[in-house]
């Protein structure tokens, strides 16, 4: 069985003719708890998320802000495993049949096997993977078996990316480009400067990949200030903080339910 | 054989590399290029050496031992005494030389992580006397056990910051430096501790501290008459080992022998014992052995040593390991405390509670090498910070 980057292109494309950019929505496995977790991931996905990230929870998110920290934390500790997050991937892909990607730290990939991790996201019917501290350089072994498997390797592009960085990032990725929006790690920030278009700009100079911008999107007003330059808005922290805020797990499934509404009516570029 | 054979592209055979999100790869790239640039500007050599000599108090002595050596089989050994160095311990050297890549960039802004505070003390000296400003973090359990230090830091001017993430030791100190840097690559520099870290920290620290070796080799040459059978350090990440063994590689006579925290016994699993009981994978930026779970989740490492309670290692003592140039050893909080007041009792010198790994290691060496033997011990820092958690083990552990 073969993976689903071409479910991925097709979703990313269609939005484009529907004038409006992708969401793609974000939250990790296994949390609050691995049946939660894909009853939460399916409400965003019926709330009108185009695209799902799965995270793999990990003992050290260095990349992430306090809030997704606290639900790897929640996550690990409630023992989530990674034949979990293949079938939260599963379960999300079989109700919805939207694209749904995994979003991880090279390690745990690294140390349960390529091959096999690649083999079961794939039959899965997952559409790829993020993963956002393997460098382009470390990522030929994966990409040969991702690209095989109809998988999708998403590349995080920076602000502070060169020309020749960009370059290489999006020779070497596929599916879409990730332009995180600022300097720093995952979180809701009141921010949203110049260094995003500027990024999308400089992207669209050197690939015709679709580009999608994350990293502290929170709100409906900013995911449709982005939805005017982006292909994709990208949304994590925010619903992960619709989860945690919640009293208990009907609140939270309506939460990050009303949540993914109001962002999928903001990126309607009309 | 050389540790160094790709070291352009950051690695010590299959470890090292660079694996760290694309955010940092501008910041890290502008490290490496700013520190091949010094490399070859004589006026750094220069400026770095006035500053080792009359600011830390370079050459560090060398000390024979005798009293503690008896119970040692007998063989002679040698303290190199990076615990006279200003501040303690062998961290000035890196520190002062990162100082000045810092003021070489122009950045106004040091972060640091530290354990057991030897680093964080030492980066805020260097922050004091360049004037920059300076965050350190470190984990909340070990601004408890070390709080001299943190007094000092900020005694200092520095920022300290207890983390309260994961196990709330040095692990999460440095992820919580990361994701800082990760937000302020223009201001700041991160001056990271040990020979782990993404290329190019392992090697250039590794060079920073390479003054040890250097020293206590031309030091032993003059007092011995000839090399040591074994040059002994503890390793957490193992910045004071490869400062000693650096310059001893092509030696072959020498025998490397780092000394690992084994906690409570590396067979009770409460241990920080890396290279013997760890796995290859990636932590911090690159790959080498770390302590983890069969689907790559780091687990806790257990040490009575703030510094050496790490669940990862340097990717140059891995590959050391791999190829058997270096020999890892684990030592117990116990065999260390045993050490620790031994060296205090028969020679007036307390040392870091790290560094009695190392002494503990010396012991086991001594006692293989018989009358004979010549030990060469990296003393890597002094215990005055340690005094509050010496006194607590003797307590629990009073016969």
């Amino acid at each position: 069985m073969s993976g689903n980057i071409r479910l991925l292109a097709d979703t990313l494309a269609r939005a484009g003719k529907e004038n409006r950019a992708a969401l793609i929505a974000y939250l990790p496995a296994g949390f609050p708890t691995v049946d939660g977790g894909i009853a939460a991931i399916q409400a965003a996905l019926y709330g009108g998320a185009d695209v799902f990230e799965v995270g793999l929870p990990h003992s050290d998110p260095v990349l992430d802000g306090p809030v997704i920290q606290t639900a790897d934390d929640i996550a690990l500790r409630g023992g989530v495993r990674i034949g979990d997050v293949i079938r939260t991937v599963r379960e999300a892909y079989r109700a919805t049949g939207k694209p749904v990607l995994v979003m991880s730290y090279w390690n745990p990939i690294s140390r349960y096997g390529i091959e096999r991790f690649a083999r079961e996201l794939a039959e899965a019917g997952g559409a790829g993977c993020i993963l956002p501290d393997l460098p382009v350089q470390e990522s030929a072994a994966w990409r040969d078996r991702a690209t095989k498997l109809g998988l999708a390797t998403v590349f995080v592009a920076a602000p502070s990316s060169t020309g020749p960085r960009l370059r290489e990032i999006t020779a070497a990725g596929s599916g879409f480009v990730y332009a995180s929006s600022l300097m720093g790690v995952t979180g809701a920030r009141a921010a949203d400067g110049e260094a995003a278009p500027t990024l999308v700009r400089r992207l669209r100079e050197v690939t015709d990949l679709p580009v999608c911008v994350g990293t502290g999107i929170s709100n409906a007003a900013q995911a449709a200030r982005v939805a005017r330059y982006a292909d994709g808005v990208i949304v994590g922290t925010a619903l992960v903080k619709a989860v945690l805020d919640a009293p208990d797990e009907a609140a939270a499934l309506t939460a990050v339910k009303t949540l993914t509404a109001e962002l999928a009516e903001a990126v309607r570029r009309t | 054989m050389s540790a160094m054979n790709s070291e352009e592209s950051g690695y010590f055979g299959a470890f090292g590399g660079k694996f760290i999100p694309e955010a940092l790869v501008a910041a890290v790239d502008e490290v490496a290029a700013e520190y091949g640039k010094a490399k070859a500007d004589p006026a750094f050599a220069t400026e770095l050496e006035e500053l080792l000599v009359h600011y830390a108090g370079r050459p560090s002595a060398l000390t024979e031992v005798p009293r503690f050596a008896r119970h040692a089989g007998g063989a002679r050994v040698f303290l190199k005494r990076e615990d006279l160095n200003h501040t303690g311990s062998h961290k000035v050297n890196n520190v002062l030389a990162q100082a000045l890549l810092t003021r070489r960039m122009g950045k106004p802004r040091v972060i640091a992580e530290t354990g057991a505070g030897s680093h964080g003390v030492a980066t805020a000296t260097a922050c004091a006397l360049f004037g920059l400003k300076c965050t350190v973090y470190m984990g909340e359990v070990d601004t408890r056990r070390q709080a001299l230090n943190v007094a000092r830091m900020r005694m200092l001017g520095a920022e300290v910051i207890p983390v309260t993430s994961g196990s709330r030791t040095l692990k999460d100190a440095i992820n919580e430096t990361f994701r800082d840097w990760v937000a302020n690559t223009d201001t700041t520099h991160y001056i990271f501790g040990t020979v782990a870290g993404p290329h190019p920290f392992p090697a250039m620290i590794r060079d920073f501290q390479r003054i040890i070796g250097v020293e206590a080799r031309r030091q032993i040459l003059e007092r011995a008459g000839r090399l040591p059978d074994a040059a002994v350090a503890c390793v957490g990440g193992g910045s004071n080992a490869i400062g000693l063994f650096h310059a001893f590689l092509p030696d072959q006579d020498v025998r490397l022998i780092g000394c690992e925290a084994a906690g409570h016994g590396v067979e009770t699993g409460k241990h920080a014992a890396t290279l013997s009981a760890g796995e290859p994978g990636i932590l911090h930026g690159s790959r080498s052995y770390v302590l983890q779970d069969e689907e790559g989740q780091i687990t806790e490492p257990c040490s009575i040593s703030a510094g050496l309670d790490y669940p990862g290692i340097g990717p140059e003592h891995a590959y050391l390991h791999e190829i058997g140039r270096g020999e890892y050893r684990p030592v117990t909080d116990d065999a260390a405390m045993q050490a620790f007041r031994l060296l205090a009792s028969t020679e007036g010198i307390i040392p870091a509670i790290e560094s009695a790994h190392a002494l503990a290691g010396a012991l086991d060496v001594g006692a293989e090498l018989g009358p004979d033997g010549l030990i060469l011990v990296n003393l890597s820092g002094r215990g005055d910070k340690d005094m509050d958690t010496a006194a607590r083990y003797f307590e629990r552990n009073a016969t």
